[in-house]
């Protein structure tokens, strides 16, 4: 994973809450078995809305998504946050994401900032007056700033320190393979196991 | 001071705690299906990592696969393409899988629990949301990503940083004719879809206890669904009961220390939860949703409600286009509102139980003209038993469609989906926009009301049938 310390780009504004994984990206697009290509199904449903901000010649090339609240919400694939990265996007900012999401965003690289309601609308009037404002993103410094704006985001410290020195965390977990050995030793004998299989 | 369920099975599981750095976890039963692997054996390969234990991972193939035509090769070539992926990197990694036209395959979250693979006091991750369902046992079980899915296939942890913990009490008795999934739309519809967010949820209360093992697992599948890290129920008789006779239960001397152990794990008196939700199983009916998310919902006895009635800004942008997409009128009865599709199966209503409580409906009655159903059961292994019950000729005999098992109409990864403008009643756990099928429209309701639906072609529940001339067999 590439190390993420800070990022500035444009942003697009998404006037929507409750934006689901199956808005994210629909479940027909999920079936390639690489790890590359989703960009074709990122909010499959509206892109044929001339309307759709993505869609709109002033938001070309953005990289900094600000989305309502309850963004990510719903099933566990990580395809969501491939088919943002894939399209371009490096940030996502919104008040309230779903838990696996967020969680998927720090594996794979993409930034989740935790903002308030009250910033996410003042980002969205930026962007609105003015779709050049350059938004930047500072992961040291945990800011969010755009135009007039400069504001705090939260994202967990562990989170943060994994994106900003780029690490991988199976071969973290994998530096204290003693630890897990030690701990496999004590579990009861009557846990289950898949195999031998029963029937 | 005491503690609670989920935290005596989170403590129980820590391999590795370090302040400032999240819990390394061990994970006791990783379930794994083609959508969200590929990309995580990939992983592996490049790291030249074998799969830590293999004996604590079982595969099966269920988002993808057809319902129709089984014995043949899969006709989408890029879903089959998925599924020979998975097959491929079970047989090089060495792990068990369950194929099409297998007993034991099936919608990966109805076949842990028939293995007798879930159980009280475990840790069970699986790369889909619903993992949330074998909470029922008293698990910690929870959906992870495919880099999560990577990480425990290589090390059989996981990094998690602690939730906090809830407590939602159900006490009463629910009413005739209401269910586990009108008790939890209910639950989703007072909350919100975020309500539930950072939380380890606690079920517990007189009406959770009177549930079956099936109908808990209906209550915890849809704990994702407000937005929960996970949801749980502590074991008890009914769980023992359930899983003494299942392939994988403890034999013997086992099971013995394992019931010792499972019974220390409810939740101790002087404990106490981060936040506490109370509800009265007697206020609950058979509840719909409306909109396109899990929480815009009413009892089926109400209108559609109109953006007025929301004070929140976002909830009134959200129910005005929720209308709009579900093409329906603030004000319109929702018992008036018709229905083209029934959809009875997934892992949230897709068990035996959920079938024979359909089939009681259907029964002697015919599916409404003009309006099709489709009936998935959960497992092969749900199947086989749904037939040797004869549940599958109530519903032919009805006009339903008899299906062999996946995810299905679910999410309409398979052929089984809606078209566009196309309105289901789901016995599934989310009424997404486009879930079921671009522009097609999904109202979350529980079998038994799907069943009625299909009797009427609007949405209804089994009170609204006309009696039957001739009495229904004893066996449903």
């Amino acid at each position: 994973m590439d190390a993420f310390t800070q990022h500035i780009g444009t942003a697009a504004p998404l006037r929507r809450s409750n934006v689901d994984t199956d808005q994210i990206i629909p479940a027909v697009y999920l079936k390639r078995v690489t790890r590359t290509g989703f960009e074709d199904g990122l909010f499959a449903a509206w892109r044929n809305d001339p309307e759709f901000v993505l869609n709109k010649p002033e938001y070309d090339g953005v990289s900094v998504l600000v989305a309502g609240p309850d963004f990510g919400t719903g099933s566990s694939r990580e395809h969501a946050v491939w088919a943002l990265m894939d399209f371009g996007f490096r940030v996502v900012v919104s008040a309230r994401f779903g838990d696996i999401f967020r969680g998927n965003s720090g594996k794979a690289g993409l930034l989740a900032a935790l903002v308030t309601e009250d910033v996410v609308e003042q980002l969205w009037a930026t962007v609105e007056k003015d779709p050049g404002t350059k938004v930047t993103v500072d992961l040291e410094a945990k800011t969010i700033s755009a135009g007039e704006l400069s504001a705090p985001f939260e994202i967990d410290d562990y989170t943060r320190y994994r994106l900003l020195n780029g690490l991988d965390d199976v071969g973290i977990t994998l530096s204290h393979e003693a630890d897990i050995s030690t701990y496999e030793a004590t579990r009861p004998a009557f846990k289950p196991a898949t195999l031998p299989a029963k029937a | 001071m005491g503690r609670t369920l989920s935290e005596k099975v989170w403590d129980a599981h820590v391999v590795r705690h370090a302040d400032g750095e999240p819990d390394l976890l061990y994970i006791d039963l990783h379930l794994v299906h083609e959508v969200t692997s590929p990309q995580a054996f990939d992983g592996l390969r490049l790291a030249g990592r074998p799969v830590r234990r293999p004996d604590l991972t079982i595969a099966t193939e269920d988002h993808n696969v057809p319902t129709l035509d089984v014995d043949k090769p899969i006709a989408d070539l890029v879903s089959r393409t998925q599924v020979d992926t998975l097959r491929k990197n079970a047989k090089e990694f060495g792990i068990r899988i369950h194929t099409l036209g297998d007993p034991d395959q099936g919608v990966v979250h109805v076949i842990g629990p028939q293995l007798g693979l879930t159980q009280p006091g475990m840790t069970v991750v699986c790369g889909d949301s619903h993992t949330s369902t074998h909470g029922a046992f008293g698990a910690i079980a929870f959906g992870i990503g495919t880099s999560e899915v990577e990480h425990v296939l290589a090390t059989q942890t996981l990094m998690q940083a602690r939730p906090k913990t809830m407590a939602v009490t159900v006490d009463g008795v629910l009413p005739d004719g209401v269910s586990a999934k009108d008790l939890v739309l209910a639950l989703i519809a007072q909350v919100g879809t975020g309500g539930g967010q950072g939380y380890i949820v606690e079920y517990r209360g007189e009406a959770i206890r009177a549930l079956s093992m099936e109908a808990r697992m209906t209550i915890c599948n849809m704990s994702i669904e407000w937005g929960a890290k996970a949801g749980m129920i502590a074991p008890d008789e009914t769980t023992y009961s359930y899983l003494k006779d299942k392939p994988h239960a403890p034999q013997g001397v086992d099971w013995e220390a394992a019931v010792e152990y499972w019974n220390s794990l409810a939740t101790d008196d002087d404990a106490s939860f981060d936040r506490e939700i109370s509800l009265r199983a007697e206020d609950i009916a058979p509840f719909v949703t409306w909109g396109t998310n899990p929480g815009q919902g009413v009892p089926l006895s109400a209108n559609v409600p109109s953006p007025d009635d929301f004070d929140d800004e976002n909830e009134k942008v959200a129910a005005t286009r929720a209308l709009e997409y579900m093409g329906l009128t603030a004000g319109t009865p929702l018992r008036e509102v018709r229905v083209d599709t029934v959809f009875l199966g997934s892992c949230t209503n897709g068990r035996i139980e959920d079938l024979r409580a359909a089939a009681g409906v259907l029964a002697g009655r015919k599916v409404a003209d003009g309006t099709r159903m489709l009936v998935v059961p959960g497992s092969g292994r749900v199947l086989l038993q749904a037939e040797s019950e004869g549940l599958d000729k109530i519903f032919k005999d009805a006009g339903a469609e008899w299906r062999g098992a996946g995810c299905s109409m679910c999410l309409g990864m398979n052929p089984d989906t809606l078209a566009p403008g196309e309105r289901s009643a789901s016995t599934s756990n989310r009424n997404f926009e486009g879930r079921q099928g671009k522009g097609g429209r999904t109202h979350l309701v529980s079998p038994l009301v799907a069943a009625a639906t299909a009797v009427l072609g609007t949405l209804a529940a089994p009170t609204d049938l006309q009696p039957l001339d001739v009495p229904v067999p004893e066996n449903v």
